[in-house]
């Protein structure tokens, strides 16, 4: 059963890490857009509007991307997993039908006044439409993690004989724990996504000595807008999720931690080390004792359970997988942290613009938070192997049971293909326009 | 409340139909007739600020079908996986077509994004055809072989085609003769409603021509519907069974037929956008003909064996249904006001938009 369910796992895993490079930036994007038009209306000053425009323009190459990789992930539910959307389709697909008529709706149909109808409607309007788009998209990633939850935490259900989910309280789908945390933590995540790519190519400008009036307000705007970001991710909604995984799967708690055995005392937290899963134990490890129970607990000798305390069969598939997925997500969240950090003391001391190796350190940190926020969407979803739905129904169980994986390879090569080519394309458009620069509005 | 969803489902999908019918339409008129330069500018600027929010159609109607329909969203998505998801990259094709153009100029790049515009738009309008013609059709719900089902009766799967291309096989493939004959219905009747759409829409050299080009195609259209129809007696030996049933159900055909022949008149039209009011005419009733024959099934059996997949076998549990209704009315609501929004900002004329520049 595990090879025949690999290629549908590899595609959905494949399509929906390249679909979501693109969205993590839409949606900081959108709001730091909005803040530049929002900065002109107020203080009149040409510089903000043109940098509207220049984010506008990677915005829209952007969002077309987003929109083109993520049809298929609608279509996957139905193609590849089947048995799932049967089963619960009555409840996942609410939430699914209710992003397509709210968020996708608002998102199109302003976006392409947004991009085309500023001459057309003057500048408040398109100031409103600006905030219409970044209110569509972060409906978009609302309900998107409303359904997530429910995979995760379910609610509001009940189960019929014939294995169908059926919804009996809609409102519990909107009222769910897991819901809140998930959603402000993945939000700071594309905040910060779109703060350093907003700050990389300020320090790009800055370090060519071109378009350095630009360059300053993006580094600046960058910087402050990620500060804030990074340290909202890790606290309190970083923290509050770690807190729901300890509670309600406490099995994944473990494999993310890397907790094998259960300690007397209090658990330590792992910092570096090799999980492995033949032997049950970590190689290499450096931890600091005690810390990981006062961390979810709040007391130093809290017992957190290890792996080995439970069936193999509820283990998560990909233990170490989850682990490193896990530690990649906090070890670059701590160090944007303290890299934004220094970079506000250096613009509080007017001295930011000069520091060249941190502008150089914002530069290089671009790919970084893409990684990270995969890493994070990694650990949410490994974390739930071997359920589609928590303790539920397995993923095995999900897939469509008459396609057979030649043909799911056979799609899964091109998609690949097919990204590969977006992704070229991606770059070189955008590296175009970066290279070109904002426009200065000609003074009449 | 099942026949609520169904309603809703089918009204969004025909004015999916219509709406990115006639961006599609816009595609083929461009890969066939848009030679000059000026030309193509025209029939992108057409379409450009609408066929993002139209392709959104689409999205929707699949989120309605997965929440309403459950059952009937898996068994037809996995059924018919590989032209579902051919169509997503032809989807994708078109998309970067339209959006990647304008970023360099350079006429090897131009070139290039206008044939995957073009050429994409064609394929899906024939995709969409075939896959109309399979759900008219039926498919061997549960794979029977010998009276035995190799699945659970609502799964199946569809080969694109089988050797003989008959739509009586046993094993059947999606693309037969019968099949076929309505894509390549959908590709005529899509590029007479996108001339249609172009000639309302813009100021282009091109109309003059484009209304020859509907005058034209509309005779094929014609002829290709009357052997449809004949040939649905061999599919359906009594197709129209629901319209002795319900007489009312006539209406649909007749608006098909006025559109049909509404457009003959192309030439002498008053006023531009009357052409695209007829060819829409002529979809919305043909589809509403096509879905009212079959109906209350959404996907029939050609099996004895297995039931056909019904708006009431099909649909997901009545709690859900009811409480949908909430939240679908305000959308549906705001969706109507976004649209017109959109529509009036973007009236008239279009030929000066600048869609895709930089």
């Amino acid at each position: 059963m595990e090879d025949m369910i690999f290629y549908d796992r590899m595609q959905f895993a494949f399509t929906i890490t390249f679909h979501y490079l693109f969205p993590q930036l839409t949606m900081g994007l959108s709001l730091m857009i909005v803040y530049f038009k929002w900065r002109f209306l107020r203080t009149q000053i040409d510089k903000y509007n043109d940098a509207a425009k220049f984010w506008m323009k990677i915005f829209a190459l952007n969002f077309a991307m987003g929109v083109v990789t993520g049809i298929p992930m609608e279509f996957q539910f139905g193609t590849n997993w089947a048995k799932f959307s049967e089963l619960t389709g009555g409840i996942i697909g609410q939430t699914l039908a209710m992003e397509g008529m709210f968020s996708f709706f608002l998102e199109s149909s302003f976006l392409g006044l947004f991009l085309f109808g500023e001459k057309l409607m003057g500048q408040k309007l398109h100031f409103l439409t600006g905030f219409l788009v970044f209110l569509g998209s972060w409906a978009s990633g609302y309900l998107i993690i409303a359904t997530h939850s429910w995979m995760q935490y379910p609610v509001g259900y009940e189960i019929l004989e014939n294995g169908k989910f059926v919804l009996n309280n809609f409102g519990a789908l909107f009222s769910n724990p897991w819901l809140m945390p998930a959603f402000l933590h993945n939000q700071m995540g594309s905040l910060i996504t779109s703060s350093f790519v907003v700050a990389a190519v300020g320090a790009f400008y800055l370090l060519n000595n071109k378009h350095s009036e630009f360059g300053k307000l993006f580094v600046k705007t960058g910087v402050i807008f990620g500060l804030v970001a990074s340290i909202v991710v890790a606290f309190p909604t970083g923290d509050w999720m770690a807190k729901n995984v300890a509670i309600h799967q406490p099995v994944t708690f473990a494999a993310m931690e890397g907790i094998f055995e259960t300690e007397d005392g209090g658990a330590e937290i792992i910092l570096i080390g090799q999980p492995d899963v033949e032997n049950k134990k970590l190689d290499n490890k450096i931890a600091v004792p005690n810390v990981l129970s006062f961390l979810t607990y709040q007391r130093w000798d809290a017992e957190i359970k290890g792996l080995n305390e439970f069936d193999e069969s509820v283990h998560p598939t990909n233990i170490p997988g989850l682990y490193y997925s896990y530690h990649i997500m906090v070890g670059l969240g701590t160090i944007f942290i303290g890299l934004l950090l220094l970079a506000n003391i250096q613009l509080f001391r007017k001295k930011l613009y000069e520091t060249k190796w941190i502008l150089w350190s914002l530069m290089f940190m671009l790919p970084f938070p893409y990684i990270a926020n995969t890493a994070g969407w990694y650990t949410a979803e490994l974390g739930r192997q071997p359920w589609l739905v928590y303790n539920l129904l397995r993923t095995v169980d999900g897939i469509s049971p008459t396609v057979s994986s030649g043909n799911t390879l056979f799609t899964l090569l091109g998609f690949i293909g097919l990204y590969l080519l977006l992704g070229l394309l991606f770059i070189m458009l955008a590296g175009k326009i970066i290279n070109k620069g904002p426009e200065t509005t000609k003074q009449i | 409340m099942e026949l609520f969803w169904y309603i809703v489902l089918m009204t969004m999908l025909t004015i999916y139909v219509i709406l990115d019918g006639y961006d599609f339409g816009a595609g083929i008129i461009h890969l066939f007739f848009a030679k000059k330069e000026r030309d193509k500018k025209a029939i992108r600027n057409a379409i450009g600020p609408f066929w993002d929010a139209n392709e959104v159609w689409l999205i929707a109607v699949g989120g309605v079908l997965f929440f309403a329909f459950p059952t009937l969203y898996a068994s037809s998505f996995s059924g018919f996986y590989l032209p579902l998801i051919m169509i997503l990259w032809l989807l994708i094709f078109r998309a970067i077509g339209l959006e990647l153009r304008g970023q360099i100029h350079n006429s090897m790049w131009e070139a290039i994004w206008d044939k995957a515009f073009g050429i994409s738009s064609l394929l899906l309008a024939l995709f969409f055809g075939i896959a109309l013609g399979n759900i008219v059709r039926g498919v061997n719900l549960g794979m029977v072989t010998d009276g035995v089902s190799a699945h659970e009766p609502h799964f199946f799967f569809l080969p694109l085609w089988n050797s003989t291309f008959s739509p009586h096989a046993e094993h059947l493939g999606i693309i037969d003769w019968f099949t076929l004959l309505l894509g390549v219905i959908g590709v005529v009747a899509l590029a007479i409603h996108g001339a249609n759409w172009i000639i309302f829409k813009t100021n282009s050299d091109l109309n003059q021509k484009l209304k020859q080009v509907v005058f034209n195609l509309n005779i094929v259209l014609l002829i290709l519907v009357i052997i449809s129809l004949f040939s649905w007696h061999i599919i359906d030996p009594k197709p129209f069974h629901n319209f002795v049933k319900y007489p009312w159900l006539w209406i649909f055909p007749i608006i098909t037929f006025t559109g049909l022949f509404g457009l003959f008149k192309v030439k002498s039209f008053k006023k531009d956008g009357f052409g695209f009011l007829f060819s829409t005419l002529f979809l919305f009733g043909g589809l509403a003909t096509t879905v009212s024959s079959i109906f209350p099934n959404l996907l029939p059996s050609t099996n004895n064996v297995n039931p056909s997949l019904t708006v009431y076998n099909a649909a997901a549990h009545e709690y859900g249904l009811s409480v949908g209704v909430y939240w679908f009315v305000i959308a549906a609501v705001l969706v109507a006001i976004y649209m017109v929004i959109q529509y009036r900002v973007f009236k008239g004329k279009m030929d000066d938009v600048g869609y895709g520049e930089h």
